[in-house]
């Protein structure tokens, strides 16, 4: 048996998205930035704000990873390998969130807010 | 005996490393180095934008400097373009058709190219204004280290899509490279303008002057 030829078997060789699919995917990706637009002139606070524009972000991600990185074409296995470690990965990062509110209250390299004894 | 046997004639039909004969991810090698780095390279953006954020919520006095949208809306609808110029291109690469290949990445460069140049004019107008690594003269001074760096980090991934853009399209055009290759660097292209969505809203829009 000869070895397999990996090229053939590559997704990008068999998938078969139309233009038309990707200029769908192009006027939802500028929608969506265009709401991220939107929001910022909402007059939220930045908690609130940054909360939905990270929606939007994740989103509109998600959309270029499939269809313009073409990620869902590929082998469930490949799949889940890059999704499962890339998101593992990011929310491995966001262990120390709690301790930049520590900064607030006088922290080095922070300015301390005002009426905030400095501990 | 017998397992052995079974071991040989299964090691005699498949080639060494592989399951079933087939590579366990069926990714060509080039595709699958590419996504390799952009793992890698999605967690170096992260951790930057993780850290700035970081800074920016510890940090009372955080400046908002920005005062219209107008050139981050631009710069947004130029990179998104360019995105769907490359996949055009791609596209075109696949079907084998080259000048069309050729023509799209073109575009695209030129978009890149584009893009960087009105970055860099931002970054002059922000100067110009008085920012730097270390100081500006609206809050905590981070903000100029955070900006620089992580639009910066942004810029010099455009300049080197844009440069490998050129390679490969003129390469692909002569050719030299194949449709594989095309492909593998759209990858790089589209990440680009995937990190844009992020760094848009966080270093951007959450700054805007209200």
């Amino acid at each position: 048996m000869d070895a397999p030829d990996v090229n053939s078997h590559g997704a990008a060789a068999r998938y078969t998205d139309t233009p038309g699919k990707y200029y769908m995917i192009y006027a939802c990706l500028l929608l969506l930035a265009g709401l991220q637009f939107f929001i910022a002139t909402l007059h939220l606070d930045t908690s609130a704000m940054f909360a939905r524009m990270l929606l939007v972000a994740i989103v509109e991600a998600g959309l270029a990873v499939m269809f313009f990185m073409h990620l869902w074409a590929e082998k469930r296995g490949w799949f889940m390998f890059v999704v499962v470690f890339t998101v593992f990965v990011m929310l491995a990062m966001q262990y120390g969130w709690t301790d930049s509110n520590r900064m607030g209250i006088g922290a080095p390299y922070t300015q301390p807010k005002a009426g905030v004894v400095q501990q | 005996m017998s397992a052995e046997l079974t071991l040989e004639a299964h090691a005699a039909h498949h080639p060494p490393g592989m399951i079933e004969g087939l590579p366990p991810f069926v990714v060509p090698a080039k595709k699958m180095a590419m996504w390799l780095f952009i793992i890698a390279d999605a967690a170096t953006f992260a951790g930057c934008l993780v850290a700035y954020g970081f800074l920016r919520n510890g940090t009372p006095n955080w400046p908002r400097p920005f005062e219209s949208m107008t050139n981050a809306a631009l710069m947004t609808f130029i990179l998104l373009t360019s995105s769907l110029t490359m996949l055009l291109g791609v596209r075109a690469a696949k079907a084998s058709d080259r000048a069309g290949g050729f023509r799209w990445t073109l575009i695209t460069v030129v978009l890149g190219i584009v893009f960087a140049v009105l970055h860099i004019r931002e970054w002059l107008e922000l100067i110009h204004r008085g920012m730097t690594l270390s100081a500006n003269p609206w809050g905590s001074p981070h903000f100029g280290a955070a900006f620089f760096s992580i639009t910066g980090l942004h810029l010099l991934h455009v300049t080197g899509g844009v440069i490998a853009l050129l390679i490969v399209g003129l390469g692909y055009h002569a050719g030299h490279r194949n449709a594989e290759d095309m492909e593998v660097t759209g990858l790089y292209w589209h990440f680009v303008d995937l990190v844009w969505m992020f760094v848009v809203p966080f270093v951007y829009l959450l700054n805007m002057a209200h």
